[in-house]
């Protein structure tokens, strides 16, 4: 039953390493906007659609 | 009517055909083109209409040329890269968002773009070698996004971002969640072996976690707690700091005496829950300010004219007698005299006049007027910062914080707890100490642990929070949920006349005189459309529109009105000076009425009539008022003179109040006088104006009609489409204090459970464990349901 000591050392050990993560996320600001990502990750298929056609079509570049 | 394919707006001037799509404008149209040469227009896909026709930029951005502003504007500047980060209100949608975060693809200088939806923000990342940032903005703005930058923008500091809440709320979770697993064992009381063996490890972990929690996460109620014994109140926290307290000596001492499992589990349950509340009460409309001044309003620079050379100059740096010009649509930053030019300037902003005010050469001119017309040329009197409109600010209403002064429910009633609770603690312990002297120190501190205001302290945030939230979805925005309880205790409504109870966008148009004829009204129109002053475009839209004719001459005196010519008819269009003739003088047929604006007409010098605007009232005013009275004192405060006040005296309920003529000085003493008198006073207003009044009153509500335009500090924002709720909404709010009273009663009653066996020193660790979370989550229910019934009557109206 020593075994109780190994498995708590890797429960809390598992358990720390998500608290970490969250921790840096925070730090990171993913938590400041909660709304923005949720609508940008539905363009991303849009996005390479767009630039496919870009590079098949002639690429006529319009800059300012 | 047809809409326009880009901005969705009714084409009301014109219909430009396009590429088989119609536009209600060349800028429309000229968006759209830059967006589908660059493979851009997927922007029409994601939503219908998602654009915004973009602005005159004409020598707008010119101050972006000067490097120290820039410089001041910009968040990261090294070798060639910059980063900015503007705020653009037009962001409404999520065509917005894929087209400014794919600016790239029209420009190749700029490296990255990243919105924030909530705060209405992007951050770009450039390369300035390529492109400057005056380049960058003209740019944003000829797709339709115009960045605003105002005095505000310069030299702000980056604010940190306050994120302790969620890293104190992370960890008590996390604290929480273990220890409920670690002392699952123990709950069962099962005698076996090996989980003795443990008992002490677990413990002992227990104890390790439960020390972030305490110093920590709970840090905050201790502060608190201190600062109010300090000041003499006895808050809510008091009782609380005193629990978290008490349960971590008491855990502590069990376990290293090995008398039992302590109540860990309790503890930390006890701070999730109750930061768990504070977060939900924290919610925040990132997109509106609350607390603005006149610098959001102001330019960050103006044009200087110096030895006759124009240099662009940072509003600061103005210094008495410098030559300054003002273009149409600009404000004026300071206190100065009119030199040159025709000046036409528009004061609402400051005292909610709402006609321009012409002015001559040699008159005085007040900061925050707006100049519509051409080009002035002014010299400064005083800096900007001790111009008569900025010095409203340094009035110390500013500088007080309205919510520190106020008692909140929560803390009224925890006085009276803390009271009750220390005494049936002192009581229950001195009973035990005569009859089991060895008990008391054991019943003593569970009176305390069990008492603790736990959900007491949630019942107010998630009622707010809830509150918050269904107002926010029925676009009433409140800076914080402690403004819901003010707006309960509101016994007097004092009213802004123009544009709070009239709107600034439907006029009323009556004409008086000789009637026209069909051609005349024609060549009116076709006059009235060349012209960009608001009144010819509201007379403009109003105005039948059959065959419009161009004018053969049409000439613009700004300030005065139009003069054209069409066929052989010469037609004058303006004011009454303007308009009138000889014969005129001795005509009765041209009545003044200088309180009213009116737009006069003659055709080949022989006055026609006039067109009477009036102010239009908001939709449902009447019945508002008629709905308030009963309860409320009501008040009109007006910066307008008094040429409504018969029409008003009809519409409301003759209890009403009404004074005109008031400044803005005027309107903040009136309501410190009303404060004195014992009144809670709510203030509704819209401009600056106001800002005096709305910082003074208890409760300052701001009517906008879009949201995104920005408006003076207040304590919350009213979107002026559901203005005819705002009884509804102080009904609500008066019902959100019964329901958290009504959660007082529910929790009380669960303390009282609790203290039975806490008092008979029956109090277990599992007994804790399970009340405490019980009483959280059933308060936590409770508020959440009730708010949305009590709510559900809002929606209907």
């Amino acid at each position: 039953m020593n075994i109780i000591y190994m498995l708590l050392g890797i429960s809390v050990v598992v358990a720390i390493i998500f608290f970490a993560a969250f921790i840096i996320s925070v730090k990171k600001g993913q938590y400041d906007d909660v709304y923005t990502p949720s609508v940008r990750m539905l363009f991303d298929d849009e996005l390479v659609k767009t630039n496919q056609a870009k590079n098949s079509s002639d690429p006529k570049e319009k800059s300012n | 009517m047809v809409t326009c394919y880009h901005c969705g707006e009714n084409c009301i001037d014109e219909i430009i055909q396009y590429d088989e799509k119609s536009f209600c404008c060349s800028g429309c149209k000229t968006v759209y083109d830059i967006l589908n040469d660059n493979d851009l227009s997927y922007y029409y896909d994601l939503e219908r209409a998602p654009g915004n026709s973009p602005k005159d930029q004409e020598g707008k951005y010119d101050y972006l040329d000067n490097a120290d502003i820039v410089e001041k504007l910009l968040e990261f500047n090294d070798l060639n890269t910059q980063i900015i980060s503007l705020v653009i209100p037009s962001i409404h949608c999520s065509s917005c968002i894929w087209i400014l975060e794919n600016l790239n693809k029209l420009n190749k200088a700029i490296k990255s773009s990243q919105v924030d939806f909530p705060k209405r923000s992007i951050r770009i990342s450039y390369n300035c070698e390529e492109l400057s940032l005056k380049e960058l903005v003209i740019l944003l703005n000829r797709i339709g996004y115009e960045p605003s930058i105002s005095l505000e923008n310069y030299n702000k500091k980056i604010a940190e971002v306050d994120r302790s809440l969620i890293y104190k709320l992370g960890i008590a979770g996390f604290a929480f969640g273990n220890i409920m697993f670690l002392s699952f064992p123990e709950y069962f009381e099962v005698q076996e072996f090996w989980l003795d063996q443990f008992k002490g490890l677990f413990r002992w972990l227990m104890f390790g976690f439960s020390l972030p929690v305490v110093f920590y996460s709970g840090s905050d109620y201790f502060i608190s707690a201190y600062k109010g014994i300090r000041a003499k109140i006895l808050n809510i926290d008091v009782p609380i700091a005193l629990g978290i307290a008490v349960l971590f000596t008491r855990s502590s001492a069990e376990i290293i005496l090995n008398l039992g499992t302590g109540f860990f589990d309790s503890l930390s349950g006890l701070v999730f829950f109750l930061l768990l509340g504070r977060y939900f009460q924290q919610k925040t409309y990132s997109f509106l300010s609350f607390d603005r001044d006149y610098k959001s309003y102001f330019p960050i620079a103006v044009t200087r004219l110096k030895n006759s050379v124009e240099e662009q100059i940072q509003v600061y740096k103005i210094k008495k007698g410098d030559r300054i010009l003002i273009r149409n649509e600009e404000l004026l930053p300071m206190d100065a005299i009119l030199i040159k030019g025709k000046a036409s300037i528009d004061y609402s902003f400051v005292t909610g006049e709402a006609d321009p005010v012409m002015k001559k050469s040699g008159d005085k001119l007040f900061a925050g007027g707006r100049q519509q017309g051409g080009l002035i040329e002014i010299e400064a009197l005083k800096p900007v910062q001790q111009s008569y409109l900025t010095q409203l600010w340094s009035n110390e209403v500013f500088s007080k914080n309205k919510q520190s002064s106020f008692q909140s429910l929560t803390n009224k009633i925890s006085k009276r707890f803390t009271i009750a609770v220390l005494s049936i603690a002192i009581l229950s312990g001195l009973f035990w100490l005569i009859y089991d002297p060895s008990k008391a120190l054991n019943v003593f501190t569970a009176v305390l642990i069990i008492a603790c205001p736990c959900a007491i302290a949630l019942a107010a945030p998630f009622t707010l929070g809830n509150l918050l939230r269904i107002f926010g979805r029925e676009k009433f925005y409140l800076k914080e949920a402690s403004v819901i309880e003010q707006i309960a205790k509101i016994d007097t409504i004092v009213f802004d006349k123009t544009g709070t109870i009239t709107t600034n966008k439907k006029n009323s148009i009556s004409y008086e005189g000789i009637e026209l004829t069909n051609s005349e009204e024609e060549i009116l129109s076709g006059s009235l459309r060349a012209s960009n002053h608001p009144l010819s475009r509201s007379l403009y839209q109003l105005l039948k529109k059959n065959n419009i004719v161009t004018p053969d001459e049409f000439l613009e005196h700004t300030g005065k009105g139009i003069a054209s010519t069409y066929m052989n008819t010469s037609f004058k269009i303006g004011s009454a000076d303007f308009v009138k003739t000889k014969s005129t003088f001795t005509s009765s047929a041209m009545v003044k009425k200088p309180e009213k604006t009116s737009v006069h007409i003659s055709s080949n010098n022989i006055y026609k009539g006039c067109f009477t605007f009036s102010n239009a009232y908001r939709e449902g005013v009447s019945k508002l008022f008629e709905e308030l009275r009963a309860k409320k004192d009501l008040i009109i405060l007006s910066g307008d003179n008094d040429g409504e006040r018969k029409n008003l005296e009809l519409m409301l309920p003759r209890e009403t109040k009404m004074l005109f003529n008031q400044q803005p000085g005027h309107k903040l003493e009136f309501i410190k006088k009303l404060q004195q008198s014992g009144k809670t006073v709510m203030m509704v207003g819209d401009g600056l104006n106001d800002a005096g009044a709305l910082a003074q009153s208890d409760v300052g509500i701001v009517i906008s009609e879009d949201i995104n335009v920005f408006s003076p500090a207040c304590d919350g924002i009213l979107d002026a489409s559901v203005f005819r709720k705002l009884g509804a909404y102080i009904e609500l709010s008066q019902n959100g204090i019964k329901i958290i009273k009504w959660a007082f009663l529910l929790s009380l009653s669960y303390n009282i459970i609790g203290l039975s066996f806490a008092v008979t020193g029956h109090l277990r660790p599992v007994v804790a464990a399970i009340l405490m979370p019980l009483s959280s989550i059933s308060i936590v229910v409770f508020t959440s349901v009730a708010t949305h019934l009590f709510s559900r009557k809002l929606s209907i109206i």
